[in-house]
């Protein structure tokens, strides 16, 4: 079992952060006297899907939350795609191609499903402070708003409020936003949380689709989607990084299992 | 033709003959307040920031018109031009302070600066102090017309409002519109989306202050006074029940709210107290009862009927 400080010693190159595109050192997030995330070290392949793993609490949103500069580190450094980004703002991150999805489903309620993806698209188009123009203005922008929707299976669902889609269809619609902004890294916060059998499949299956030419992270509690999906794995516990590996070894891992002792098995 | 321009031509025809037969100062502060209620309504409705202290600008561009009206003679709609963007850029300077905060923190900021605006107007030397500023001329709009008989300048209101109006519906129906919507929704994920939430709200703000400027103005020039109840909290307040009671982040909900309360204002206004408390009345009725507001409500009851 290797940890990540030293790099994995079963991949022939060196892993500097040519091959790595985000890469965070000692990272701590304190709330209070509470060490949320303590003195982390991450290193993300380029193109891998990884997996960021341990039980309730174990710092895994709060670790998203700082790779994405939506709160900002008590100590520690990140880099992104060459880019120191430590002291950088979320909205700058998320330009640069580092865009997350939250834990708690995030979409504008009010919002039509095209709306919510033309929303990220504007971002990513260059967002307008125009206010005398006039929404024809970003009529271009629906057919590539409708495509992001038929790759989620939300087609026919473009003109419905957000806020009246199921849970799953919201999911999957925040999918669509953050693929809008074409993200080089895609943090997903538990995607799969609270669905249903018949919607975490295709989400799955979507998540391994988009993955393709970019790199995903994702925070899954349900291991046999971590199992067939990820590359990698870091587990999480009370703040630290307990090991990280492919699953096969981490699934394996002594301290692992404990962590994981009358908690999530696999379901 | 969209629903929104026939209704929106048949509210045009109704106030072209209106003052036929309504007193035309009543119409016209009813129109003051359907524009200053457009502001609020921008920026609650729209953008999801909810100011307790709208009132510092429709009375200080009171104050600013009234006394440039009077002092230079400048034409009513320069006047109310001048009164907007007064407001616009203290709308600026309020902005600078307060837009990083959201919630209840800004609305409490907005609150604070408001009295600071009312106390600075209370003791300034050109705002006539407790008496107001009286007697502001009207010259002739455009140097040409003259609108010294109210059913006349009745129009010219008009014409103003509906311009404002067009604004109002000309930025929540822009791209930056849909963004304040975003941003109303979901301000954390327009951020994590690339999008920096607070200069999208500056620009409300300084839009909405701009509006509430023209209201204000408006209204000196209406009233030729200008005094310190148009900075005053019950103004920040009525503008807010008139929304509410309209409905909130629709075209037509602050229209008719205005209508609705500046009517029973009137009406009641020879009761005295009743006013206060018919207002505190219709307040509590659309929070336990018309949660949309009048419109809000009639356009849920539409939806639904489509629907089955
Ligand atoms: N803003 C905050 N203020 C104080 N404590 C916080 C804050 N955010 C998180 N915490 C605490 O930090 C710890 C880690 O929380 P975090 O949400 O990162 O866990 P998690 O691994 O994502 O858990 P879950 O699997 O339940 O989502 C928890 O004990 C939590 O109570
Ligand atoms: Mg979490």
């Amino acid at each position: 079992m290797t940890t990540l400080h030293e790099g994995s010693s079963m991949h022939a190159g060196p892993t500097t952060t040519g091959d790595s595109v985000l890469v965070a050192r000692g990272l701590s997030k304190r709330f209070g006297g509470f060490m949320a995330v303590n003195n982390v070290d991450l290193s993300i392949r380029r193109g891998s899907i990884h997996a960021l793993i341990g039980p309730n609490g174990a710092g895994k949103t709060t670790c998203f939350n700082l790779l994405t500069k939506t709160l900002s580190p008590t100590s520690g450094t990140i880099d992104f795609d060459g880019h120191d980004i430590t002291q950088m703002r979320a909205a700058d991150v998320a330009r640069m191609g580092l865009v997350r999805s939250f834990q708690i489903s995030a979409t504008f309620p009010h919002m039509t499903a095209l709306e919510n993806v033309r929303v990220a698209l504007q971002s990513s188009y260059g967002s307008t402070y125009r206010f005398w123009n006039s929404l024809k203005r970003v009529e271009p922008l629906n057919e590539r708003a409708m495509h992001l929707l038929e790759r989620v299976g939300l087609a026919n669902m473009a003109k419905v409020e957000a806020a009246d889609l199921s849970y799953g269809k919201k999911r999957a619609l925040e999918i669509a936003t953050t693929l809008a902004m074409e993200p080089k890294v895609m943090l997903l916060d538990e995607p799969t949380a609270g669905m249903g059998h018949e919607d975490i499949e295709p989400i799955t299956e979507l998540i391994r689709e988009t993955a393709k030419g970019r790199t995903v992270v994702i925070v899954e509690h349900n291991l046999s989607i971590v199992a067939t999906l990820c590359d990698r794995i870091t587990v999480l516990q009370h703040g630290e990084v307990l090991t990280e590996g492919t699953y096969a070894e981490v699934s394996s891992d002594e301290r692992v299992i404990s962590a994981y002792m009358g908690g999530v098995d696999e379901d | 033709m969209s629903k929104t321009s026939v209704i929106a031509i048949a509210l045009l025809a109704v106030a072209l003959v209106a003052p036929l037969f309504v007193y035309p100062v009543t119409l016209m502060t009813i129109l003051c307040f359907i524009v200053f209620a457009c502001s609020f309504n921008l920026l609650l409705g729209y953008t999801g920031l909810l100011c307790f202290g709208h009132a510092m600008f429709f009375g200080s561009a009171a104050y600013v018109a009234g006394w440039l009206m009077k002092t230079y003679g400048l034409t009513p709609e320069m006047g109310i031009l001048a009164g907007g963007l007064f407001s616009a850029a203290l709308g600026l300077l309020v902005g600078i302070i307060a837009v990083r905060k959201s919630g209840i923190t800004f609305a409490m900021i907005t609150f604070a600066i408001a009295q600071f605006v009312y106390f600075i107007l209370l003791r300034s030397p050109f705002t006539g102090g407790e008496d107001g500023l009286q007697k502001i001329p009207r010259e002739p709009v455009l140097g040409l017309i003259d609108v010294t008989r109210n059913f006349n300048y009745y129009y010219v209101v008009l014409a103003i409002t509906v311009l404002a109006v067009f604004f109002f519906y000309r930025i929540v129906h822009s791209p930056f519109g849909e963004i304040l919507k975003a941003i109303r929704d979901n301000d954390a994920r327009v951020e994590s989306l690339g999008m920096k939430p607070e200069r999208y709200k500056l620009m409300a703000l300084v839009l909405s202050a701009g509006l509430a400027g023209v209201a204000g103005a408006m209204k000196a020039s209406v009233f030729q006074f200008a005094t310190l109840t148009d900075v005053s909290f019950p103004i920040s307040t009525e503008v807010i029940i008139m929304t509410l009671l309209g409905g909130l982040g629709t075209l037509f909900g602050p229209m008719v709210g205005a209508g609705f309360i500046i009517y029973l204002n009137e009406y009641l206004a020879s009761f005295g107290e009743w006013a206060l408390i018919s207002q505190g009345i219709i307040l509590l009725l659309v929070i336990l009862f018309l949660r949309r507001g009048i419109v809000g409500e009639f356009n849920a009851w539409m939806k639904r009927r489509q629907a089955s």
